[in-house]
């Protein structure tokens, strides 16, 4: 998504020109359009997380609207407390950006990967995360978070490619209908359901995408399918902890929406302690694949 | 600025300066409050910044957020905050707690004291300033302290390579940190010769004297007129300044002061008020 991105931010700046992009010396090969589009007001501001952070909050303090840019865990670990306290606690208009969300970086190993972000981010105050599921949300979510006046947190990943018609972006949107089964996921992680190859299993399934966070309600049509359907399946590629999974579970509680079954299926982290792809973490966590097909199966059929 | 012009300006500040401590002291006193020795050891520099250097528009960044008694001491000097406001530092729902409060005042635009973030704030306000064609200076305290934390150094490094000459930053050098001397803990010296190699002009000052300070202010402004290079001045100060039993102590960060520390306190603040005035005067 980083190319859409990119894309995205040329287009922004003819619109609004406060906007500030600052990256953590990352970005080869995608941000070398936005460098030249932004002269000054592109900042490369080295190896150094935490003060790219800060002068970020300094700068919307004095009116600007600045995005800072980096891998993943770079961007929302690293300076966690710059974030909470420079930028959340004082409701800056500082726009976090995430490339690699998950397992995007695939076999560059545990350091690059993103599997607590979203939790990490959903604990601060006045965040506001998006998580994009297609290339064409991309400039969607830019155009939102540029109007959002909270802090925001942008999880990038490779973009999905669902089959048909998608809607656009929004907070909650209902991919496909299906006949027995609730899958509620965020990210294009989701696409794996569509790649399992058996059709007679994703016709049972009714798939809702998530794309912001706190999510703030439950759509009236979900809540009637819980109850009609009773199985809802979590898919996410992030830690259980603080979650989707868990979000949502809060939710539907305080909602006295009770499904009959509330499945999680999330990344686990490193089980073997070995290193793959992307696709193979997802396979080791069951997020992909025959592991999905086989615990879709058992969900289902038991 | 001429000799007899500094002496004057001096005299000045003096009373500010009086008027700032005895103010927060008793702020201290009432709320049996901490941190004093931290107030005591930059209240010069922060009378300075605010009564002959900074002007409407300039920004202020107290880094070392522990000794926001002395900030919002110097605000009321200047009529920024009210007497009825001070009256309720420490208290239960008051706007001004032991460190610098969120949004709550446009002189205080960050909530600072996890310590490293100020330096960094700082340079983000003094580079959206240049962006907006803003004239304005940037004005940030640090502890000597914080100087352990990496994210200072991050700052240090993105002011002198970006040459952000609208930023100057101050450094209240009192030697002592958390738990003991800096230089026992984390030795920061030579500390000019380092931020000289990071690409700072560095000047030194007496930061407990007017004279200096104010020496230190002129020399600052011409280099920031003529030359690309950001400055640095490191203030040399003593923790718990002028109040013997605190002099360059630890205790002075931590402990608060009883009826007779207090009596002691604003006697010893008396004398040395007076002294300093004779001593301006006979400069003169």
């Amino acid at each position: 998504m980083r190319t859409e991105f990119a894309q995205a931010m040329i287009a922004l700046i003819e619109k609004r020109s406060e906007l500030v992009f600052i990256t953590g010396d990352l970005g080869y090969m995608a941000l070398e359009a936005v460098a030249k589009r932004f002269g000054e007001r592109f900042i490369n501001a080295g190896v150094a997380e935490q003060n790219a952070v800060s002068i970020a909050a300094g700068l919307a303090r004095v009116g600007h609207l600045p995005w800072v840019y980096s891998t993943a865990p770079f961007t929302v670990l690293r300076p966690y407390e710059q974030i909470r306290d420079d930028v959340c606690l004082h409701r800056l208009p500082v726009k976090l950006v995430g490339n690699g969300g998950g397992y995007g970086f695939g076999i560059m190993g545990a350091t690059h990967h993103a599997l607590e972000d979203v939790g990490a981010m959903r604990a601060l105050p006045n965040m506001r995360i998006y998580v994009p599921l297609t290339a064409l949300d991309v400039p969607a979510v830019v155009d939102r978070m540029a109007a959002d006046p909270k802090p925001n947190y942008l999880r990038l990943n490779f973009p999905a490619k669902i089959p048909g018609e998608v809607p656009q972006f929004a907070a909650w949107r209902r991919l496909k209908q299906g006949a027995n089964c609730i899958v509620i996921g965020m990210g294009p992680v989701l696409q794996n359901l569509y790649d399992m190859g058996v059709q007679e299993l994703l016709d049972e399934l009714e798939i809702w995408s998530v794309g912001m966070f706190p999510i703030e309600d439950i759509p009236v049509e979900l809540a009637a399918s819980i109850r009609e359907k009773r199985r809802v399946v979590i898919m996410e590629e992030h830690y259980s902890a603080c979650g989707l999974g868990e979000a949502l579970s809060h939710l539907f509680l305080s909602r006295g929406v009770i499904p009959e079954s509330f499945t999680s299926l999330h990344a686990l982290g490193y089980p073997s302690g070995r290193y793959g792809s992307q696709r193979w973490h997802q396979e080791e966590s069951g997020l992909v694949g025959q592991a999905l097909i086989s615990r879709l199966e058992m969900i289902l059929h038991g | 600025m001429n000799y007899e012009d500094r002496t004057a300006e001096s005299l000045k500040l003096e009373e500010h300066n009086y008027s700032v401590k005895r103010r927060f002291l008793a702020m201290y006193m009432k709320a049996h409050a901490g941190h004093i020795g931290s107030s005591l050891s930059c209240a010069e520099i922060l009378v300075l910044l605010r009564f002959a250097w900074m002007s409407e528009k300039d920004k202020f960044i107290l880094s070392k957020g522990h000794a926001a008694a002395a900030l919002y001491s110097v605000l009321a000097e200047d009529n920024v905050l009210s007497s009825q406001e001070i009256d309720t530092y420490y208290e239960d729902g008051t706007r001004l707690p032991a460190l610098p409060p969120v949004n709550a005042f446009e002189q205080i635009p960050f909530a600072t004291g996890s310590l490293g973030h100020g330096l960094g704030l700082s340079a983000g306000m003094a580079l959206g300033a240049r962006l907006n064609g803003e004239s304005n200076h940037c004005f940030c305290v640090t502890s000597d302290g914080e100087l352990d934390e990496g994210s200072t150094w991050e700052a240090a490094l993105f002011i002198a390579h970006r040459k952000l000459t609208n930023l100057v930053w101050l450094i209240d050098r009192n030697r002592i940190q958390g738990i003991g001397r800096t230089e026992e803990v984390i030795g920061l010296e030579p500390l000019d010769a380092k931020l000289r190699a990071f690409g700072f002009h560095v000047i030194s000052a007496d930061g407990h004297s007017f004279s200096s300070l104010l020496a230190a202010r002129d020399e600052c402004n011409g280099v920031l007129s003529t030359q690309s290079r950001p400055v640095v001045i490191i203030a040399n100060t003593i923790k718990g300044n002028g109040i013997s039993y605190m002099h360059d102590t630890v205790d002075s960060h931590y402990l608060p002061m009883d009826d007779a520390q207090y009596a002691l306190a604003l006697g010893e603040l008396a004398r040395t008020h007076e002294a300093a005035v004779r001593g301006y005067q006979n400069a003169n």
